[in-house]
């Protein structure tokens, strides 16, 4: 469905418009939108706000802050090791994440759209995962695939070639959880991506590629370079800031992968376990939680920059 | 010469082709081993799982494994798939209901200040529900919601994108429709649900197919929820068997399998609303 049609909400009605009619209209406006606007008043405005402010409060173990610090709890997780190293490991994370889902997922989709029979067949089997939840694939993962002893199928197949086995989680060094990590969440989210890129490979006019081969383009890589990634520019670049975005919000394999390590702790695990862990500290979490939006809206306004207003137009 | 290139080319297709179907293959094999080691794990003895020789298959099937996750003491597995469920079902249905109205009204309605309360939505967009897990549990919890279905359902009902979506498409919606119901005496309300709803099936389909996989899977904001084992999804209770003492393997295995089932069946009948949605929207929840 077209969702660039940009017809106006607001446009004058033709005839001038009875005083009763309009409002009629108006509170049509408000039983509509209204349910909805009060929900996220209470379940998204009021949260951030009442954070803004108990993040300059001591509280402890109650919502009900006692002590004015000032910034005292941003202090505190500013200067805190482990919140910062969380956002090394981000930085780690999506340095590694985004540029091998970004090309996993075009190149199932550039195979699936090659393909002749069988297509849907392949596009299911690489879309599949995605019904699948994270903590289900870790599950998985931790206990079937890289289970740490000699049974794990990883050190079943590494043993056949007589490699010793490995303890693919159990410390940060060599850091062998890094590839149980990346290849947890690129089996999960590869396929969605693709059917994102195959959406737009078919919106790619077939003109260009007839006169690409009469210009005397070789099929392969040089259509490839000149044609095909060009018209994917918009594509690529929405689904590199959907990766991004997704890779910050990442909690459920790190959480259940390496679960109760103090490494290997991405931004929202450790506010997980800062504010809702053994000190339940209310006040430095809530700081904590702000420094995180702040940094997400500054991203998510780079986006808006680079695509232009709403998402839709990029991810289309 | 005429002749001869098109041949050339055609046997470099061949032989391209076959490459490309033996590579694709390979990769589908590839994303199809965890849902095999489910399979072989959910059906096997523990014995058989962690012997010294790798079984690719179990020598004897082990049916009676289905039963095993609803009889173990230490989770209850019947309860969490119950939660999940009614999550599932209360967060797709009330999600739809309130962001597809929503959705509407702004489109549709004209009304002086519909903009100014678009921008109050669209602002929301920059901020991921998951980052604010901690301000929206202290709120939650001060509401006295924690443990609860309140807890776990309303929350999640106010997506701002969701809305976004929605009212995105009923922008593209024909308006003529609308009209020949107006003309016809219909209010608002009235063309919006004997009209705008039965035409745009597809649609809804596509964002409840979405949804309820999205509310299925969360794991993050029931896990904060569900403090008491009462009140886990099947999520928290998967999550719950890796950090157990003692390992059921086949167990747990199975566990994964029948909490994997419902979505795989949602999954395979509608696809191609999912697809057509995902290939519309660009989201996954």
């Amino acid at each position: 469905m077209s969702t660039t049609t940009t017809r106006e909400v607001t446009g004058p009605t033709p005839a001038r418009p009875r005083r009763s009619l309009r409002a009629h209209s108006t509170l049509a406006f408000w039983l509509f939108t209204g349910p909805f606007l009060i929900g996220l008043l209470i379940f998204v405005y009021v949260p951030i706000l009442w954070s803004a402010w108990l993040s300059f409060f001591e509280a402890r173990f109650t919502v009900t802050p006692s002590e004015f610090v000032g910034f005292e709890n941003y202090r505190t997780m500013l200067t805190d090791d482990e919140f910062m190293g969380s956002l090394v490991t981000f930085t780690v994370f999506a340095v590694i994440i985004v540029p091998t889902t970004w090309a996993l997922s075009l190149a199932l989709a550039l195979a699936v759209n090659r393909l002749r029979f069988m297509r849907a067949f392949f596009r299911s089997v690489f879309f599949l995962p995605t019904a699948v939840s994270y903590v289900a694939a870790s599950l998985i993962w931790k206990m079937s695939i890289f289970n740490g002893v000699r049974f794990g199928l990883a050190n079943t197949v590494l043993g056949w070639f007589g490699a010793d086995d490995t303890a693919w989680l159990a410390s940060p060094d060599p850091p062998w959880y890094w590839l149980v990590i990346v290849t947890v969440r690129l089996w999960l989210q590869a396929g969605f991506y693709m059917i994102l890129f195959l959406a737009a490979l078919q919106n790619i006019p077939p003109e260009l590629y007839e006169a690409a081969a009469i210009d005397g383009a070789k099929p392969g890589w040089q259509t490839f370079r000149h044609i095909t990634l060009p018209q994917l520019r918009a594509t690529s670049t929405a689904v590199v800031l959907l990766l991004l975005v997704a890779a910050y919000q990442a909690f459920d394999e790190f959480f259940n992968l390496l679960s109760k390590t103090t490494w290997g702790r991405p931004p929202l695990v450790e506010l997980y376990y800062k504010a809702l862990g053994d000190n339940q500290d209310y006040g430095a979490g809530s700081a904590g939680a702000l420094i995180l939006t702040l940094l997400i809206c500054l991203v998510t306004l780079l986006q808006g920059r680079i695509m232009g207003f709403g998402r839709s137009e990029g991810a289309k | 010469m005429t002749t001869r290139t098109p041949r050339r080319v055609r046997r470099g297709n061949v032989i391209g082709s076959a490459g490309l179907y033996a590579a694709t293959a390979v990769a589908a094999l590839l994303f199809l081993v965890p849902f095999y080691l489910i399979v072989r794990n959910a059906l096997s003895t523990d014995a058989e799982i962690t012997g010294e020789e790798w079984r690719f298959f179990p020598t004897d099937v082990q049916w009676g494994n289905v039963t095993e996750p609803f009889d173990d003491p230490t989770v209850d597995f019947a309860r969490s798939l119950w939660n999940s469920a009614v999550v599932g079902v209360a967060h797709t249905v009330g999600t739809l209901l309130v962001c597809s109205l929503a959705g509407y009204g702004l489109a549709r309605i004209p009304y002086r200040h519909a903009d100014k309360v678009f921008y109050a939505v669209l602002v929301t967009l920059m901020v991921p529900t998951a980052v604010t897990f901690v301000p929206s549990f202290v709120l939650v919890s001060s509401l006295g919601w924690v443990d609860s279905y309140r807890g776990l359902i309303i929350p999640g009902l106010f997506s701002g994108f969701t809305c976004f979506l929605f009212r995105q498409y009923f922008l593209g919606f024909p308006k003529e429709l609308e009209e020949a119901a107006r003309v016809d005496g219909l209010g608002h309300w009235g063309a919006y649900w004997r009209v705008v709803v039965p035409n745009s099936l597809n649609f809804f389909a596509a964002i409840a197919t979405i949804t309820f996989i999205s509310g299925w899977n969360s794991f993050l904001w029931p896990l904060v929820i569900g403090q008491d084992p009462s009140a886990w999804t099947v999520q928290v209770a998967l999550s719950s068997y890796m950090t157990n003492q003692t390992v059921n393997f086949h167990l747990i295995f199975m566990a994964t399998a029948i909490s994997i089932l419902p979505l795989v069946c949602v999954f395979l009948f509608l696809q191609r609303w999912l697809v057509q949605g995902i290939a519309q929207t660009g989201i996954k929840g």
